[in-house]
Order: C-alpha cells, then structure tokens, then sequence
C-alpha cells in the first residue's frame, strides 16, 4: 500500500476544500494510505514566480521536512508540483531531502497513470467536457504533448477523464494555450489576463463544452472568475472532482 | 526615440493596445495563423526535434570557443578582401557605418532589414549626419515611413492595417485614395524602392549567420532586397552581432531549415544568400558588434539567450505578445526573447518586460534554438528583485505572505478569518479600483470550511468506501 | 595608448567563455524522399513557382512559346545556350545598373534540393549576380540528377572557393508584410520558373 503525503495547495486548502477530499477518495480508491500533514501551507511558488527567492527559500526548506518521510508526495496542481520538481533546485539544492523530495512529488493525474498504472475509472460523465491544459502542468511536467512539439501523441488527464462512460472530450481551436492566470500576473497584467481568459472561454464554447475542467484549480479560479461576472452558462470542475464521481452544477 | 519620452512599463502600454478590442483580436489572430503555419511546416520534417536539438548544440559549442571563431572569421573574410571592423557599442558601431559612407562620399544607403542596426538606432544617427537611409524592406519602410520602430523583428508591420498602408501611401506616393489591395500597395513600392535601388551608393545588411570555416556569411531574405541592395551599388557593409558566428557552412543544415519554417511556415526564406568578400571591384566591409554581448556570454542562466538566430516564433508562439502588440514592450526587440535581452542592457527601465509573461512555457517548446525562454525570464525576475527592482507592493505583499505561510496557525485562522468575512462585505468594498483582480472576474465563493477542517472530520467519522475500485493494468 | 575595440571585446570574450561543448556531427536521420523531383517541384508550386519537367532545351523553348511573360518579354538575357533568346550580352555589360530593365532571365541553376524547392545559383555562372535579383521574371535551368534530398546534402556538396556569391533561390520573390497577405514579386523577380532538364 503507497504510502502517499497529501500535498494540498494552500489556495486549494482555504478555497476549493471539495477539490482536495475528491484527491483523497480518488487515492484511496486506488488502495493508497492517504495522510495529510497540517504543518503544511505553501510550497512557495508565488513568492519565487515573483523573484522573491529568499520569501520562497524558507517555504522550500518547511515543505521538505514536513513531506520527507512519505513515499510519494501527491497534489491535485500541476503548477505546484512543477514548482517542487523544476524548481526547487534553484532554491534549496543542498538541502539533505531535496533529491529525494523533488524525484517523488507528483501531479494526481501522472500518479495515477505513472505510477499507480490506472488505466481509467468506473462511472459516467454524460457530458461534453473541455479539458484547459494548464501550461505548468503541460510543458513543465509534460503531462501531455504540447502543440509546439513534433513528438508522438499522448495526453494523462485526458486518457483518464476518456475512461468515465459517456463522456466526449471537445476540441478546441487552440489546444493548449494559456488562461493568462499566471499567478500574479492576473493581477499585474490583468488586462493582458482577462482578455487571455475570454479567449479561451470563447473557444470553448464554440467547441460545445459544458464542463469546463483542468488539474489545476488556479487557472480554473480565474476563468471561473469570469464566467460568473459574464454569467456564461459553464460548470467548472476540477478533474479529480469528475474522476471521484461528483456531479456538474449546469446551469438550468 | 524613446529616450525623450516618460517610460512606460508593460501593462500600461498592454492595457492600452487590449482597451482596442477588434484590433487587439485581429493582431492577436494574425500571429496565430503564422504560429499555425509554423506548425504544419514543422511537422514536415519527422526529424524536427532532432533538428532543434543539433542547432541548440552547435550554438553552446560555438559560444564556448567564441573567440578563436570570431577570430578564424576575421582571417577567413579579410583573406577574401573584407574588411573587418569591430565595435563595443552603438556609438562605436555607428561611427565606423558614417566613417564609411563618408569616405565614398556618399549620402544615399539602401538598408535591409537588421535587428542589429535597429539595436543601435543606426538611422536616426546617420539621418542627423545627411545621410539618406533607406529600408527597403517592404514592412520596414512602412514603419519607417511612418516614424515609428518595427512591432515585430520578422513582421515590423504586423500591426498595422491594410487602410492605413493604403493612406500612407496615398499621401507619400501618390496611391489612389481609399486603395487598399495588397498586391496594388506591394507594386507600388516596388516602383518606388526599385529607384532607390538604382540610385544607391551604399548598400547596408545585417547578417543571419557569419561561418568562421570559410569567412563568408549568410543573408536571407523573402523579398530579395538584401541582394539587390548590395548587387548594384560598389560598396556593401554587413553589420552583425558576435553571437552570429557558427564554425562551418555545414552547420547550415540546421539553421536555414528551422529558420524559415519557425519564422513564417516557409521551408526556406526564398533568398539565402552567401557572400564570400566583396564583389569583383566592390567593397565589403564587416562590423563586428559587441553591445553587451560577451557579458551575457559568462551567464549560465542567460548565455542560451544568445542562440537566438531572430526567428520570432516565441513572439507568434506568445499569448501576451500577440494580445499586446510589439511597440507596448518599448524595446528594439519585443516579445519574450526582447524581454530577455532588454534587461541586459538596462534592468531598471525594461524591468517590467520579465513581468509581461505568464510563464506559460510556450515559447521554450516553439524555440527552434531551444532558449529556455520562460525559465530565463523567471530568473530575470529573481535578479530584478535582488536589485530591489521588483515593485515595492509586490515585495511587501511576498514577504507578508512568505511570514504568514511559515506559520501554520496564522496561515488557518487568517484563512478562516477571510472566508468569514468576505462574503459579509458590501460589493463596493470588494470590487474597487484597488482590486484588479475583480475588475473583469468575480472572486470565489467562500467556503464555509477549509479543507484541513473537513479532512479532520472525514478522518474522525469516515472508513474508505471499498466498492469502487478503478481498473489497473 | 587605448586598447582597440576588437582586443577588448575579445578579452571580454575569452574572460567570460563558458566550459567547452561538444560540437555535434553532421549526420543524422534527414529526410528522404521516394521520388525527390516530385517533392521539389509540388513544393516549388506551393511557395509560388513553376516547375517544369523537360527532356531537352528544345522542350523549354516550346515550354517558353506557351508562357505568356516570355510573349510579353522585350528584353531578354539567356546563358542557357539554346534556351530562349539573348536580347542583351551579359558579356557586353559593364555596370549591373544596365540590367535595370530586363524582363526575363534564363539563367543555369547548379542544383537543387528537394524538401525545399531552394536551387542554389552563383556569380561564377553570371557576370553580374544582381540579374538573379532585379530581372522582373526568372527561369533557372538544372539537371534533373542534380536534385538532393534535404539541404545537409546540399552543404556536403556546397564549397565556396569557385564563387564570391552563392545563393538558394526558393520561388519568385515575395511579401507578406501588409496584413500577412502573400503577395508575390516583391522587388525581386514576380515569378519564377524552374526547368528540370533530364
């Protein structure tokens, strides 16, 4: 039985709590031993996405101390999980847990393809689902193939979500281009980042989607943003939600 | 013709260009059908990523024995009858261009288009010196017709509207008024550039690739005007960046084949052209250029930067680029290989560039060179703040935030503290013009409980539910 | 006494140059084409040219009786012997500004590669390059055995001590700097014909 250390993003943790118990049912579905350490808060990536190296440098050091002793450490956030495996070394290479840390953190969906070898899930989603491809999660992880590069196909969260009954995957113009979230960026940028987002929105309902998903909830918390000023009738889910069985919240 | 005007950092001058709604979707949309031509054209070449990884090879190689290259170079072209020139800076640059030009007494240059000279500002300072430049690339001389920099380093007039061409065009060269089919404006610049052409006495080029091997180098252009330019008239000067020396013409291979596909989706510029010395009776004058150069050359983090052979994929590639427009990045070269190299030469006024990306990565996969673009821009953003170069409000806010995800408890109760509260604020006091965040976008519905609470219950109240398990392979 | 800008920046240079990197090799898994004339002449017509399989010169100036800018063309260069007519000696020109008003160049292509449609062309085989550059139209005659797969071969066979001035010429010059619409004949040539000559 993997003994997995539950890697909550704080923003997940106090925002999206339904996000994280949907880890966990997914986890143990799998036969893992799910253990969620509350010393736990930030990994550290906005400070370090923003420069602040040394506001990051002591977030790093907590955050592999507290996971060390887990045999893999999972989180439902590609852009968090990148953060400890890409980028970590740039802060905290020569701490003793680092290498073991940074080589056994993992985004849910590569988990659970990766490592736990799952093939798919029991159940139905009767719906057209429109998959945003966060970028970290995408180019940093390569959780999937991304459209700028000539390699053989494949795609981890898609494969899985393909799994449930009934549900059909859009396609969209732009398969896999940003949200314009960006962490601060939304908000330093947020004109650039607003437009970024309608973008895509608008893509997607060209496309036909329905439930609007991704493994990342950040991007998904600024496009959510928009859809409920503009009141446009799209449900957004996190993947790990539509893999443990929740149902979308479709507008009437 | 910036250096007079107040900076302006990048989300200002962004949120003007997306304030144009259709004009911003049209720029936005005219990259993407090249970045999709990019990829249809990269695609007809199974060995594509294997191309990239070569070429990216080859320039690292280069860089580590730059000098000897540069100075095999120098032998080879002076051996063929070149003169060679080398130069620390713009001004330096600068002055040997006029010293030339001056020497033949001359006043008429016809110009391809060079980044390199763009970086130095070369034509305002021969202009103020009575010389005649001319830019005879179609799009650089719109722009230059216009008095402003180019947008884009391969595209300078992607910004700009067919109606607007055709009444710059009315109004310079006589166009009918209200025209505005590109073939009719191409024809009439034709006409008017083909005088230039026959009436210059220098002809001026930028240089794509310089082969230490053999001495010569390599231009390229679509429309041919690099050639025509320095064919006709006796004197022909070739300005290029140090970082454009690679050791043998073979290398080649790798670079006209990713170029042209990256830059436009065409399987090679339509003119490659290799110059060997000057032509029977002609001149040929190379200049060397430094500007900063050989500095970057001792970064780790940065020296891939100088692999860059100017195609513009990251710029068609990028989402902010396209959305904003080159002129909003205020800098020679825009977009997210600019917004690494502009900081180079001053952190302080481009300190903003490293900020203008969401580090979506998309540029680095596009990269036919393999710059590792968005990570490059995340480590400028690490020196700016080393400078104290990073906006004081974003220091504070990180440094508030750092302190309080250190402490876990501050962290739960200032986090239940907010969702408590929140939803009891009057709108107004959540959505203000100090809140950007809710200008476009509504914040999320708080939560009555956090996650930690409700995964304390689940572990107080609840067993694993055993009946679904998934299926494993 | 001042140190001279090149000694500086190469100081600069060798006190900042990075550790040694292997240079890599020039083989590799470079494409190849079943039939490598085909490939050159759809993708000449993709990017604008004309290709145009002949068994003689013979056959291109029947090719030429039937194309309408060599009916049009009142000045003329040739230095395929045999192929169209030669208006103009290029061996009478002195300064290349007399080639200002040429229609059509018929003019000998060394070789050419397939995955791009690119004919390389040097001074060598002109006087003046510039009639490559300034003729309103050009044809390019090259063998049909002197068509390479991809241009790695091309370099294997490319030395520059022969020629000053060598270039691929891939189709008719062209712009798409007004609002990215493709317009061909630029300043260059408006089209471009290439004769593949068994």
């Amino acid at each position: 039985m993997p003994r997995v250390g539950l890697f909550i993003p704080c923003y997940v943790d106090q925002l999206y709590p339904d996000v994280g118990l949907a880890t966990v049912e997914l986890l143990e579905q799998c036969g893992c031993d799910v253990d969620f350490p509350t010393a736990q808060t930030c990994c550290g990536q906005p400070m370090a996405n923003t420069g602040c190296t040394e506001a990051a440098k002591p977030l790093a050091r907590r955050f592999l101390e507290i996971f060390r002793d887990y045999e893999y450490v999972v989180a439902p956030s590609g852009s968090c999980v990148a953060m400890v495996r890409n980028h970590y070394h740039d802060l905290v290479h020569e701490h003793p847990d680092f290498e073991a840390v940074h080589t056994k953190t993992f985004e849910l969906c590569e988990f659970l393809t990766d490592v736990l070898k799952v093939d798919g899930f029991p159940g139905s989603f009767p719906y057209r689902v429109g998959l945003h491809q966060s970028c970290h999660g995408l180019r940093e992880l390569r959780s999937g193939k991304s459209s700028e590069l000539n390699v053989p196909g494949f795609n981890k969260i898609g494969g899985l979500l393909e799994s449930l009954d009934g549900l059909q995957l859009v396609s969209l113009q732009r398969p896999d281009e940003c949200c314009g979230f960006g962490g601060t960026f939304a908000v330093s940028e947020e004109a650039v980042s607003c437009m970024m987002g309608l973008d895509r929105l608008h893509d997607h309902e060209q496309s036909g989607t329905q439930v609007l998903t991704a493994g990342d909830m950040s991007c998904l918390m600024h496009l959510q943003g928009l859809i409920a000023r503009q009141k446009k009738p799209l449900a957004v889910m996190h993947v790990a939600q539509i893999l443990a069985g929740r149902k979308p919240q479709l507008p009437a | 013709m910036t250096s007079a005007t107040a900076h302006r950092d990048h989300p200002e001058t962004a949120a003007e260009f997306v304030a144009n709604d259709a004009r911003a979707h049209w720029h936005d949309q005219s990259l993407w059908f090249v970045r999709a031509r990019r990829d249809k054209a990269s695609q007809t070449l199974p060995e594509w990523e294997e191309l990239r990884e070569r070429a990216s090879k080859v320039k690292l190689h280069t860089m580590s024995r730059m000098a000897d290259y540069l100075e095999q170079f120098e032998r080879n072209a002076i051996a063929l009858g070149a003169q060679v020139h080398w130069a620390r800076t713009p001004a330096e640059h600068n002055e040997i261009v006029l010293g030339i030009i001056q020497k033949h007494n001359a006043t008429r240059v016809v110009k391809s288009k060079s980044m390199l000279t763009e970086e130095c500002h070369l034509n305002p300072f021969l202009e103020r010196n009575g010389v005649v430049v001319t830019d005879t690339d179609l799009g650089e001389w719109i722009v230059q017709l216009r008095n402003e920099p180019p947008s884009h380093i391969v595209m300078p007039a992607i910004h700009i509207k067919k109606e607007e061409i055709g009444e710059l065009f009315h109004d310079l060269l006589g166009t009918e008024k209200g025209a505005t089919d590109p073939p009719y404006l191409v024809n009439a610049a034709r006409q008017k550039l083909r005088e230039q052409f026959l009436n210059a006495e220098i002809g001026l080029t930028g240089v794509n690739f310089a082969i230490a091997e053999t001495g010569g180098f390599v231009v390229c252009t679509n429309e041919g005007n690099a050639d025509l330019g320095v064919s006709l008239p006796k004197v022909h000067i070739a300005c290029m960046g140090i970082e454009k020396i690679i050791p043998k013409a073979a290398d080649l291979g790798y670079f006209l084949r990713l170029l042209g596909r990256s830059a436009t989706g065409q399987p090679i510029t339509t003119y490659s052209s290799h110059f060997h010395g000057p032509r029977p009776g002609g001149e040929l004058h190379i200049i060397l250029v430094d500007n900063g150069r050989s500095n970057i050359l001792a970064s780790p983090e940065f020296r891939r930067s100088l692999n860059c052979i100017r195609c513009g994929a990251c710029m068609n590639t990028c989402p902010v680029y396209r959305r904003s427009g080159g002129h909003s990045y205020s800098t020679t070269v825009p977009g997210p290989i600019g917004s690494i190299l502009a900081p180079t030469r001053d952190a302080q006024e481009h300190a903003s560039l490293p900020f203008a990306c969401s580090l979506c990565g998309s540029c680095t996969d596009v990269c036919p060179v393999k710059i590792d673009l968005h990570n490059q821009l995340l480590t400028w953003r690490r020196e700016l703040a080393l400078k104290f170069l990073v906006p004081f409000d974003k220091r504070l806010g990180m440094s508030l935030a750092a302190a309080v995800f250190a402490r876990p408890w501050l962290y739960r109760v200032g986090g239940a503290i907010a969702r408590r509260v929140f939803p009891w604020l009057p709108r107004m006091l959540v959505y203000n013009r100090w809140n950007p965040w809710g200008r476009q976008r509504e914040l999320p519905e708080m939560p009555a409980q956090s996650f930690r609470a409700l995964y304390a219950r689940r572990k107080r109240n609840h067993k694993v539910p055993s009946d679904q398990k998934p299926a494993s392979r | 006494m001042t140190i001279s800008a090149r000694d500086s920046i190469l100081g600069s240079i060798r006190r900042h140059l990075p550790e040694a990197a292997e240079r890599p090799g020039h083989d590799g898994p470079w494409i190849q084409y079943p039939d490598p004339l085909s490939q050159f002449a759809s993708v000449l017509e993709a990017i604008g040219g004309r290709c145009v399989r002949v068994k003689d010169v013979a056959e291109i100036n029947q090719d030429l009786a039937t194309f309408p800018v060599y009916a049009a063309a009142r000045m003329m260069v040739s230095l395929v012997p045999g192929a169209g007519r030669s208006v103009r000696e290029m061996a009478n020109v002195a300064d290349p500004h007399e080639l200002a008003d040429v229609d059509l160049a018929i003019l000998p292509g060394d070789f050419a590669v397939a995955e791009n449609a690119a004919v390389w062309v040097t001074d060598a085989a002109v006087k003046h390059r510039v009639i490559y550059f300034l003729s309103q139209h050009l044809a390019l005659v090259v063998s049909a055995g002197q068509v390479v797969h991809n241009l790695h071969e091309a370099y294997a066979r490319l030395t520059f001590d022969a020629a000053r001035f060598g270039a691929f010429i891939a189709g008719p010059s062209k712009t798409a700097d007004i609002e990215q619409s493709l317009v061909i004949g630029a300043h260059g040539p408006r089209s471009m014909t290439v004769y593949l000559m068994e």
